[in-house]
């Protein structure tokens, strides 16, 4: 029987392979997008497992306003990579080094 | 569940009438031309005195809910509101010129911060996580965008990008944390919550592990150590303007839900919160003073600067008494005084062909401008902490709540460490009145500017004489709104 426990652990196994995503990714801007969307995905899983087990509608809801700003911040992250591949004419990680940080 | 859903616009009028302005000036910047942007500030401005008066109008005296306990309306909030309309001001007024110079005086410029200021506003009035959320993400969203406003920039993208990024994560570690919270709670309310936590201390693990996440991602909006790496990188790429909208006003309203979810929601938990925040505030206080001592660019050093301004934030929120809780609230609102003003000066300085960026331009100030040499001398005063600025005020302030609290060995350490940052304050001070100016030529600024600019330093001095008046009104603030 699967249980609310399993639904927490994938998605901790998600939400943690995308922040390793973020860190450990070198090569390309694009995959911290899909990083940072797994990431809320993540968090998805995590609130429908709790609205369904609490019978509780308002996790579900929640769901729905996060499936939305996600739809917004990936269009607004995209735009930057178009800033950015106009500028420099790469989208490398490794060619963000203009800032010394 | 069975209540029906109430609507109280009244409550929200100040929301409505900023988010149909900024409609508006969205819309009527499609019809100028570029030559008649001042119409445009106009509009931003007056937007901003109306909801000065909508608020003030009604200033809460009592907690009042609105839409089933999503928005609340008291006196922290009114309060928090009232100073962000005044930043907001100040930041159109001071950055106009400067703006103009570098092509940025667009209708789309004056729209996004209005939306931040709305994504602020929901924020500093949520009393739900949905609506923390929402305004969080309505007020960064914006912020990501205005800091790439200068397209053709490398700097300002490559800051913009970095922003984004680790602003998406901080908001997906906040909403992860959130979600535990939920699942512990069975309640997004943070009422309910409170109550929750206070009759039926539940299944601890759970509930911890989402307070940590809360407050990594509350750590990185407000950029506390060890989540404070955006900081200097957007502060320098991003164009000094802007810089100093993201330094300011979101501060606030990331001290807003500071307050809302940890004093209230989380309060029950004081005991584990308390600890992971003075971990937060030593470090930061440590890192920024530390770090801020070998910077050469000046936009930087502010950043640096700012990460320690918080951890004295979080020196006063962490004693979690409401003393504490209202000093930190004197110090984020006198923190953003200092901040425009120091920014502000910056601007002045730069021109056309002539960006200030360095610290080796403030040499020999004095000999060009002998007023403005003295501004930035209050201001770096108040932001080392020497009496009677009202910088200076607001440390003994915070330092005092934690000394309440018995934190006695941190608060001789943060003393310290303000030892540590004064060096680097007062080396501007020594750049400014004892070395040959590098660039000679006037500095101009048109009269408007020249008068706010002088009396928003001039405060600065004038609060730090007589805070009383100050701190009673962030006093009561916090004590209507907490019980």
């Amino acid at each position: 029987m699967i249980g609310l426990s399993h639904y927490l652990i994938l998605a901790a196994i998600l939400f943690t392979i995308s922040v390793v995503g973020i860190f450990l990714n070198r090569k390309n801007i694009i995959i911290l997008l899909m990083s940072i969307e797994l990431m809320l995905l993540a968090v998805n899983i995590n609130f429908i497992a709790f609205s369904y087990y609490l019978n509780d509608i308002a996790g579900q809801i929640f769901v729905f306003f996060i499936l939305t700003i996600a739809a917004a911040e990936s269009a607004i992250g995209l735009a930057i990579i178009v800033l950015i591949f106009r500028n420099t004419r790469s989208i490398n990680v490794d060619d963000l080094n203009r800032l010394s940080g | 569940m069975n209540e029906l859903i109430q609507f109280d616009l009244s409550l929200i009028m100040p929301e409505i009438f900023v988010l149909s302005m900024a409609m508006v000036v969205l819309m009527t910047d499609l019809f100028i031309k570029p030559s008649s942007r001042w119409i445009i500030y106009s509009l931003s401005q007056l937007t901003l005195l109306g909801s000065t008066y909508l608020t003030g109008k009604d200033f809460a005296e009592e907690t009042q809910f609105a839409f089933s306990n999503m928005f609340v309306r008291d006196g922290l909030a009114d309060f928090l509101k009232m100073i962000s309309y005044l930043g907001i001001s100040l930041t159109f007024l001071y950055s106009r010129s400067y703006m103009k110079d570098r092509g940025l005086y667009r209708g789309e410029y004056f729209a996004l911060v209005l939306f931040a200021l709305l994504g602020m506003m929901i924020m500093i009035s949520s009393h739900n996580m949905l609506l923390v959320y929402m305004g969080l993400e309505l007020l960064s969203l914006c912020l990501y965008s205005i800091t790439a406003l200068d397209r053709d920039n490398q700097k300002a993208t490559e800051s913009a990008i970095k922003y984004f990024v680790l602003g998406a994560l901080a908001s997906g570690l906040l909403l992860y944390g959130m979600s535990m919270i939920y699942g512990a709670t069975s309640s997004l309310d943070i009422g309910i919550i409170s109550t929750t936590l206070f009759n039926h201390p539940t299944d601890h693990s759970i509930l911890v592990l989402g307070l940590v996440f809360v407050l990594a991602g509350l750590a990185f909006k407000l950029g506390a150590v060890p989540f404070q790496m955006w900081v200097p990188d957007v502060y320098e790429g991003a164009p000094s303007s802007i810089a100093m909208l993201i330094s300011s006003v979101p501060k606030l309203a990331a001290f807003a839900i500071t307050i809302r979810l940890l004093a209230d929601g989380l309060q029950s938990m004081i005991i584990d919160w308390k600890e992971m925040l003075l971990i937060m505030a030593v470090l930061s206080i440590s890192i920024g003073n530390i770090t801020a001592i070998a910077q050469k660019n000046i936009k930087r050093m502010y950043a640096y600067s700012t990460i320690s301004h918080i951890g004295f934030i979080l020196f006063g929120v962490m004693s979690g008494s409401l003393n504490g809780y209202a000093s930190s609230l004197f110090y984020v609102a006198s923190y953003m005084l200092m901040t425009l003003v120091s920014f502000a000066i910056l601007m002045i300085m730069s021109n056309k062909n002539f960006e200030c960026e360095l610290i080796e331009d403030f040499k020999g100030l004095n000999k060009r401008s002998p007023w403005y040499a003295f501004l930035m001398l209050i201001v770096m005063l108040s932001m080392a902490g020497i009496p009677p600025t009202i910088g200076f005020y607001a440390k003994f302030m915070v330092l005092q709540a934690a000394l309440e609290a018995g934190f006695v060995g941190f608060v001789i350490y943060a003393v310290m460490m303000v030892l540590v940052g004064m060096f680097y304050y007062l080396r501007i001070v020594k750049l400014m009145y004892f070395d040959e100016p590098k660039v000679k030529g006037k500095i101009e600024a048109s009269l408007d500017v020249q008068w706010v600019l002088s009396l928003n330093a001039l405060s600065l001095l004038i609060i730090g004489l007589v805070p009383y008046t100050f701190m009673e009104a962030t006093t009561q603030a916090i004590s209507l709104s907490l019980n």
